[in-house]
């Protein structure tokens, strides 16, 4: 057999899984998704080409504004994560030492060895009227009754940002434990105080890992469906509850595909986008994550 | 005369059980070259440290221009440092990298990048603002991180072994840029090396420093020449080192004869008495090889060895001899004529040396008896 035909076979071979799971899982489902919501039903098992579903989605303003709310919570979920993630990771990466640091983050793992919905029930306990917190705010005297706490805006973003915080803190650790200490004792040497450090060195050393994570963070909220739906109940409006909806609920796949279609297209504009202020290049990025 | 840039007084830094810089004190003269010399864990990179501010001695003070810096952070002190790594900020161009401290003082861009690039110009990259920092070469980077400091007109600059990282031949050519550039810029230099050679031809003083004190401070000639304690003459240049006891005494010469029954004579250093032991310092260049004893000079005590090795080296060359009865080794520079440059191994010959140019000193407690 010629030795070059025998490389590419074992090549081919090596690929296979990945490819049959791209196609498969991905690809194939996606055309069938895109062929499903440019049609449109106009008599039992009667379809025609259409762009009646998208029209729908522009025409119902319920829709564009469940779609825009859940563009910008993500979007602020993900900026509150990158918050709170940052002195976790730069604790873990440069102030721990050795066991320190590892202990640090396997306790920041923890939590993922719990199904994510027994995570959020834990939450439900937690935050509702007859839960803990209410019951422990009202013993403090600040409050005379137990207060709901579920179903507000402010308690999905605390489980956006819980659900999502190892997913940022991995990358940064990776690239803030790739920052020469000497390069921050020479700007500081060089007459830079601790904010200076941070913005103009500490930053742009940590710019791919801080994109990384914003990526991964911003596609897991913004495809998350269980917090919205267990912890902001009717009030989340989340836009993949939307799709369950017209999947599940309405039976109308053809809609539900566009819906699947349009939050596709949300979340590549946003990390284009995100991309293009934060100067990065998707390669470099994607190497830190 | 002017007051010092730099005065330490009685400066002590403990770490968890041991001393690292104990008590030292010690000035150094506006636009001097100063060096601390020492071997690594001596505590000359905490004494450095101290004196950027990233460490506060726990006792005693650092004054720098005449100001006691006590309290004050790297940050607002009037000293810029070159880190034994460079530590060149990958994120920028050259040209912003030598303009980041003045960026910091919140000058103008126009005016830094003027500044900036006349610095560069000044060192001899005029040419390299725009590049990256990994376009450059070692001894380019090494200019950068230089350049970076002096455009802030520091009082001191300290530099952390700047030159380790650097290979051989680029390390001799930055030695002689290092002393030019000092020169030129008039700067307070501090800098710290294990390199005896750095330190010899770069300062103007040198501090050998031992476990957190300085054994000798002086000019480079008085470290190489008159040594004040065994650490220095075994430290600084080659030394021939010979243990042994004092037997007698003559003025300011002593004899003194090794276990196995060898007898030199050297210059004391400190009070020495008869019986007390003693280690002999003889430098490989200030013996003298003959073919016969007779060629010897007549005053001085003659000896007789066996070739073991002819070290070459070109201008260092040396051979290593074995003294006939004791069969120590004893290294001797080779003359630059080439006279003795057919030497073969196993070859008797005749060496003296004159007993006022060798040292020798009281043993240090726990190396009496010891050889090298």
């Amino acid at each position: 057999m010629d030795p070059r035909w025998h490389a590419r076979l074992a090549l081919g071979l090596l690929l296979a899984p990945a490819l049959l799971w791209l196609g498969a899982l991905i690809i194939l489902p996606h055309v069938d998704l895109a062929v499903l919501s440019f049609r449109e039903r106009v008599g039992p098992r009667q379809y025609v080409a259409s762009l009646a579903q998208y029209k729908t989605f522009f025409a119902e303003p319920l829709y564009w504004h469940v779609f825009l709310r859940t563009a910008v919570m993500s979007v602020i979920a993900t900026g509150l994560t990158l918050l709170l993630a940052f002195p976790i990771a730069w604790i873990i990466a440069k102030l721990a030492r050795g066991r320190a640091g590892s202990l640090l983050f396997i306790i920041c793992l923890i939590p993922f060895w719990v199904s994510e919905t027994v995570r959020t029930l834990g939450w439900m306990i937690l935050l509702r009227e007859s839960g803990v917190l209410p019951a422990l705010l009202v013993k403090m005297g600040l409050t005379h009754v137990p207060v709901e706490l579920l179903y507000r805006d402010a308690t999905l973003l605390v489980g956006l940002v819980y659900t999502s915080l190892l997913f940022m803190v991995v990358p940064l650790v990776s690239s803030l434990e790739s920052l020469d200490d000497s390069l921050i004792e020479a700007a500081y040497d060089l007459g830079s105080g601790g904010f200076a450090i941070l913005r103009s060195i500490v930053i742009p050393h940590a710019a791919p890992g801080i994109t990384a994570g914003c990526i991964v963070v911003f596609m897991l909220t913004l495809g998350n469906y269980l917090t919205p739906t267990l912890l902001g109940g009717k009030n989340s409006q989340w836009f993949t509850e939307q799709i369950y909806t017209q999947f599940i609920t309405r039976f109308n796949w053809e809609q539900g595909a566009a819906f699947g279609f349009l939050l596709l297209a949300l979340s590549t504009a946003l990390v284009v986008i995100g991309l293009r202020v934060s100067g990065q290049r998707f390669g470099d990025v994607m190497r830190r994550t | 005369m002017s007051t010092p840039d730099l005065v330490a007084d009685a400066v002590v830094k403990r770490f968890a059980d041991h001393v690292a810089v104990d008590s030292l004190s010690f000035s150094v003269e506006r636009g001097s070259f100063f060096s601390i010399l020492g071997p690594s864990g001596c505590g000359k990179t905490t004494l450095l440290r101290m004196i950027a501010g990233f460490i506060e001695p726990d006792d005693g003070d650092i004054a720098i221009g005449g100001r006691s810096m006590r309290g004050v952070a790297p940050n607002r002190r009037p000293v810029n440092m070159v880190f034994q790594q460079l530590a060149l900020f990958p994120m920028m161009s050259v040209g912003e990298d030598v303009a980041y401290g003045l960026a910091r003082r919140g000058m103008s861009r126009v005016e830094r990048m003027k500044r900036s690039n006349a610095m560069l110009e000044r060192v001899g990259l005029g040419n390299a603002a725009d590049k990256r920092v990994d376009e450059l070469s070692g001894g380019q980077r090494q200019r950068v991180a230089i350049a970076r400091s002096l455009v802030l007109e520091p009082t001191l600059l300290l530099l952390d072994e700047p030159l380790g990282a650097l290979d051989l031949k680029l390390r001799e050519h930055m030695k002689i840029e290092l002393k030019q550039l000092q020169a030129s810029f008039g700067t307070t230099f501090v800098y710290i090396t294990h390199d005896q050679s750095e330190a010899l031809v770069l300062s103007d003083h040198v501090g050998v420093m031992s476990h957190g004190r300085f054994e000798q401070l002086g000019t480079p000639q008085d470290l190489y020449y008159r040594p004040q304690t065994p650490f220095v003459a075994a430290f600084v240049g080659a030394n021939n080192r010979i243990v042994g006891r004092a037997t007698r005494s003559d003025g300011s010469l002593a004899e003194i004869a090794t276990a196995d029954g060898w007898v030199v004579r050297a210059l004391k250093t400190g009070a020495i008495a008869d019986g007390d032991a003693v280690e002999v310092f003889v430098r490989p260049e200030v013996a003298m090889l003959a073919r016969s004893a007779a060629q010897l000079p007549p005053d001085q005590p003659q000896h007789s060895g066996e070739v073991q090795s002819v070290l070459f080296d070109g201008a260092n060359s040396a051979v290593l001899l074995q003294e006939a009865r004791t069969r120590r080794e004893f290294r001797i520079a080779l003359p630059q004529t080439g006279q003795f440059s057919d030497l073969k191994p196993h070859e008797k010959i005749a060496f003296s040396f004159d007993p006022s140019r060798a040292v020798c000193f009281a043993a240090r407690a726990g190396t009496a008896g010891q050889d090298a």
